[in-house]
């Protein structure tokens, strides 16, 4: 009995060593190669650090955090006339009194220094006073929600445009490897290539407004990437356009792991052709819907390449991203202490969203 | 008839996806026959599409005199396929001990390695960067020398890719899905848990190989950041650095553009159409299981 | 375990240190090999030029070799910072001129040691200048003019503008409406919006200092304030502004707009530079007219300063380095890099003896234009960063946000940036 277990000791440890010789070559160039990296890239964030500066950079705190998440709010006054209206400026909108006092660095409210402004709301037309939101870094909360709203699109769409070119080549198709591959092409070519091709798809004498004008006469034709409105978008549909295929394959790697007799025995029971789908397909996908609801989320988040190539945040800011905004300050304006900073935030939240859906789909993946 | 009905939906569907999918190649296709001017002056209208105008391959010799195409094309090919190579031994090795094997701080090291996917590579350049230039490096010149800094060579753009996360998780899913009675087989036949790796699992890993080696080599091909900071020799230059050779102070050279990522993207095309069976089925049994 | 590392490493460490010197004394037989970099890759006449000097240079004496290294001008910068944060620049370099002083800051150059009487001569806009010294030199120049057709402006019934008196604000604001007006343009005025980056501060912000505002206070370099966001720079703003809104000019052009626009007579009047004249002028042929930048309030003014020499201060031959240079700035070469490459000649002797340029030849207007209304941009080592933050700034603006707070958060921003690098004052 003892000697079982000696051996069987003897076998944990030989395992435990082995299993680290196997690991050793991976891990080694993963530590060097990315976690050093970012471990360098997140502690920047803590320092005032200057891409080329003549000397080291300091330890600053949290100062480039409060910076970066601080907000604040500030309520300013319009003068009352006698006739109970507020004073307007040439304009003819209400003249409320300047902001820009109250943010420079001589401020008598030291919560609003070096702030600007990001929106002004609860208006009081009663009072003339409206409550205006600051913010240490505008740009920052702008390309959060940027970043949100393009991944709250995309996931879902790309991953279900994806099923749907994946049950429509799984079928016995003529020419499916054909199609297969043709959906495959876009994921082939670098983002750089593609961005560069659909530039001249959405300029304003561009291949989308020619054909939809030939079908709507009297359509002003839209700058797509010069829009505010329209650029964000416009950046959703290329990138599901070149994205979708990966996603496919995957979907169409999970539908052939699903047993034909699966089918066979529903078909038996009589089962329709939505059946099929409700009670095997899409149970025998829940291991592949865990792998594609992660990737896209975590490639989604990190948008980046087409707006670098195609709007560079713009216009107004309406498509920069965290990940772009982490790079135009850490490199472009070479403050990468600050630009490291965005990358901390950046990680944290992703980590956070990453792990929420892992939970969240533990329950399907056992 | 009801079934007929559902085919030609099916295939009407498929022929739309097609279009949709292809128009942007199409375009880059024909605009690299096209003249700059012209090309210009067609895109917006159905022009662009069709090999009208004064069509000639001029493009594609002013690429050839422009640039070292076939250096770029050859430094391209042996930076991805020496990063695919090693890497199927790294990453699988990897893979394997998460996948069958005991270890202590095996939750640990998997929760580590799959977080290294989030930040994305951009924002680590820099700091990858000051990591090479101190680097050690082992160099030959009549001994060895022991010098500073790996940069401006092939190894710059190898090294930090061989080991790659997604790369793991594939073969570690891989490993996880051969049955567990062959260990225990070979462990009761006096096998080595090395032995166990290199004589049964990778064997049986074909599909996992093929999957990662796709999916390696088409980062590689396309990687465009980190040589643009890294390399300043053009003998070492890669194929997409190649790309900005066409802009030149304030022109750009449209027409040659185009005959350029045709060049570049032909090969990738070719290359999948013939692996594309082997590549779905690859993926179906690497099994992205959880 | 740990003692055997410590071992190992001091072999190591030991290792390097005796081996080192022999691979530097075996170079010291031959010529010393000087390396150059330049912005020239995929832009085959230039490079040919620069190489010709090398070879010249090369072999009018034994002691230095120089071996170039070309790069695509589009990521250059790119590569050079990388270059410069991993400390590997080579001994001499082209750079654009306005980065200079952030690269001086930096410690990346060391001042010129070139002949005073040489440099003396080369026009202010093409001379690199920090702290009193010189840094770099450039072979060339570029300038901005406002291309025209002649029968653009006699159908308008416009005055032609001269150097001497150009537009004022009013009669260029009356061109650009007359053109508009005819419906025989798309667009009265292209200025360049398909292109991005540095073209943004080269291009408009002498607009932005015709009006009277500028970057940055050039008295001391220290804020924006009152200065990008003072009255002028609001006027500048929302001028530009409506140039937009009132559709004279595309927001964003297109490539086929900004390559083609205006010689194919779809735009009336183009702000470019001196690089498209030829091609504007072959294809117009006499109808072709450059005219001077137009005077928005103080002065006229276009950019000066285009690519420049430096020497790395990690230039382990800088007599080698700054040799070169001087070679290369004699008058022949000054006026080859102009006539091949339709560049500004910078020098008297130069434009004297330029075939394209040179009085009375078919452009000298455009080297009257360079030495008349060249105005570099801010010699500050915020520079890059001030771009950057105007770029965004006037693309706000184009796009149609509210002009003064748009310039209010730019000189928030560059005033922030100087703060928190102690105004670029090397000593903390």
């Amino acid at each position: 009995m003892q000697s079982k277990v000696k051996k069987q000791n003897a076998a944990k440890r030989a395992e435990n060593k082995t299993a680290r010789w196997l690991a050793a070559p991976g891990l080694i160039l993963i530590g060097i190669f990315t976690i050093i990296p970012i471990s360098l890239a997140l502690t920047l964030g803590f320092t005032n650090a200057q891409l080329l500066a003549p000397t080291n950079p300091d330890f600053t705190g949290l100062n480039n955090f409060k910076t970066l998440l601080g907000v604040s709010a500030v309520t300013l006054h319009a003068a009352k006339q006698p006739d109970g209206t507020c004073a307007v400026d040439e304009n003819g909108e209400i003249a409320y009194e300047p902001l820009r006092p109250l943010t420079r660095d001589n401020s008598p409210r030291k919560d609003l220094r070096g702030k600007s402004e990001v929106k002004r709301i609860f208006a009081n037309a009663e009072k003339c006073s409206v409550l205006v939101v600051v913010a240490g870094d505008p740009v920052f909360w702008r390309s959060l929600t940027n970043t949100f709203f393009f991944a709250l699109i995309v996931v879902p769409v790309q991953a279900g445009l994806a099923l749907i070119l994946a049950l429509l080549v799984n079928q016995r198709l003529r020419g499916r490897n054909f199609f297969r591959t043709v959906y495959f092409i876009p994921t082939l070519s670098s983002m750089v290539v593609i961005s560069m091709l659909w530039r001249f798809m959405y300029q304003q004498d561009g291949l989308f407004n020619k054909s939809i004008s030939n079908f709507m006469p009297g359509y002003a034709p839209i700058d797509w990437l010069g829009n505010p409105k329209t650029a964000m978008p416009a950046i959703v549909v290329l990138s599901i356009w070149q994205a979708v295929g990966y996603h496919m394959i995957i979907w169409l790697g999970g539908l052939q792991t699903i047993p034909a007799e699966l089918y066979e025995a529903v078909r038996m029971d009589g089962a329709n052709k939505w059946d099929e789908f409700k009670h095997v397909t899409i149970p025998g996908l829940r291991h592949t819907f865990v792998f594609i609801l992660i990737t896209i989320t975590i490639a989604a988040l990190g948008l980046f390449v087409q707006i670098n190539v195609l709007t560079q945040g713009g216009p107004l800011d309406s498509t920069s991203t965290l990940v772009f905004q982490s790079f135009t300050r850490g490199y472009q304006r070479q403050e990468i202490g600050y630009g490291s900073a965005i990358s901390f935030v950046f990680f944290i939240l992703v980590l956070v969203i990453a792990l929420i859906q892992r939970s969240m789909t533990k329950r399907l993946d056992t | 008839m009801k079934l007929n009905i559902g085919r030609f939906a099916s295939y009407f569907g498929a022929i739309v996806f097609t279009v949709i999918f292809a128009f942007p190649l199409v375009f880059m296709v024909m605009s690299s026959l096209k003249p700059d001017f012209n090309l210009l002056q067609d895109v917006g209208t159905m022009r662009s599409f069709l090999p009208v105008g004064p069509i000639s391959f001029d493009n594609y010799v002013g690429v050839y005199d422009r640039i070292p195409l076939l250096r770029f094309i050859f430094n391209s090919l042996l930076v991805s396929t020496i990063t695919v190579v090693l890497g199927l031994f790294v990453n699988s090795m990897l893979g394997f001990a998460l996948a069958r094997m005991e270890f202590r701080g095996k939750n640990f090291v998997f929760a580590v390695i799959i977080s290294t996917l989030i930040l994305p590579f951009e924002v680590l350049a820099i700091p990858l960067l000051y990591l090479m230039v101190k680097a050690p490096w082992i160099s030959f010149n009549g001994g060895f020398h022991i010098t500073q800094g790996i940069f401006n060579n092939y190894q710059v753009q190898i090294l930090p890719f061989i080991a790659n996360a997604v790369s793991v998780f594939l073969f570690m899913q891989y490993f996880k899905s051969l049955p567990k009675e062959l260990d225990e087989a070979a462990l009761v036949d006096g096998a080595s848990w090395f032995m166990i790796y290199r004589k049964i699992a990778m064997p049986l890993a074909g599909p996992a190989i093929g999957t990662v080696s796709v999916l390696t080599f088409l980062p590689m091909w396309n990687s465009y950041i980190w040589p643009v900071m890294t390399v300043q020799d053009e003998e070492f230059r890669p194929i997409m650095i190649g790309l900005q050779y066409f802009y030149v102070n304030f022109g750009t050279a449209w027409g040659q553009i185009m005959a350029y990522l045709t060049i570049l993207t032909i090969p990738v095309v070719i290359l999948f159409l013939s692996m594309q069976r082997f590549f779905v089925n690859s993926i179906a049994t690497t099994g992205i299981k959880g | 375990m740990k003692s055997k590392w410590r071992i190992s490493l001091t072999a190591a460490v030991v290792a390097v240190g005796l081996l080192a010197p022999i691979t530097v004394s075996a170079a010291n037989a031959a010529p010393v090999e000087i390396p150059l970099w330049t912005h020239n890759g995929g832009n085959k006449a230039e490079l040919a030029d620069v190489n010709l000097v090398v070879k010249d240079f090369n072999a009018s004496q034994s002691k230095y070799k120089v071996t170039v290294k070309a790069f695509p001008q589009i990521n250059y910068n790119d590569a050079i910072v990388a270059s410069a944060a991993a400390n590997r620049l080579p001994c001499i370099m082209d750079t654009d001129a306005p980065v200079v002083p952030s690269w001086v800051y930096a410690g990346y150059l060391s001042p010129l040691t070139v002949d005073k009487k040489i440099t003396n001569k080369l026009q202010t806009s093409v001379k690199g200048s920090y702290g009193g010294k010189l840094y770099s030199a450039g072979f060339y120049d570029a300038a901005i003019a406002l291309l025209a057709r002649k029968s653009t402006i006699a159908d308008a019934g416009l005055r032609t503008p001269t150097v001497a008196k150009p537009w004022t604000l009013a009669e260029f604001n009356d061109a650009l409406a007359k053109a508009k007006a005819s419906g025989k343009f798309d667009y009265a005025l292209s200025l360049g919006t398909g292109w991005d980056g540095e073209w943004y501060p080269y291009g408009f912000s002498p607009l932005l200092q015709s009006f009277g505002g500028d970057l940055i206070d050039r008295k001391g370099l220290k804020t924006a304030e009152g200065v990008l966001n003072g009255t002028a720079g609001v006027a500048w703003g929302k001028w530009f502004q409506n140039i937009f809104t009132s559709g004279l000019a595309p927001k964003k052009e297109t490539a086929d707009q900004r390559d083609n626009g205006f010689i194919t007579g779809k735009i009336a009047y183009q702000w470019n530079g001196s690089w498209a004249a030829a091609s504007a002028a072959e294809k117009l042929g006499d109808d072709f007219i450059a005219l001077p930048p137009p005077n928005l309030g103080t002065k006229a003014y276009i950019g000066g300063g285009s690519w420049q020499w430096a020497v790395s201060s990690s230039c382990a031959n800088k007599a080698g380095a700054n040799a070169w240079l001087q070679f290369a700035l004699q008058t022949k070469y000054l006026t080859k890099f102009a006539d091949d490459l339709f560049n500004l000649p910078i020098t008297p002797d130069a434009t004297k003896a330029s075939k394209i340029f040179g009085p009375g030849s078919k452009y000298s207007e455009f080297a009257t234009f360079s030495a008349t209304f060249a105005l570099i941009r801010p010699a500050t080592p915020a520079y890059p960063v001030i771009a950057k933050i105007y770029e965004t700034a006037t693309k706000d603006i184009i796009n149609g946000a509210d002009v003064q707070k748009t310039l209010d958060g730019a000189v928030d921003q560059i005033n922030k940036n100087l703060k928190d690098n102690y105004y670029y004052v090397k000593k903390k």
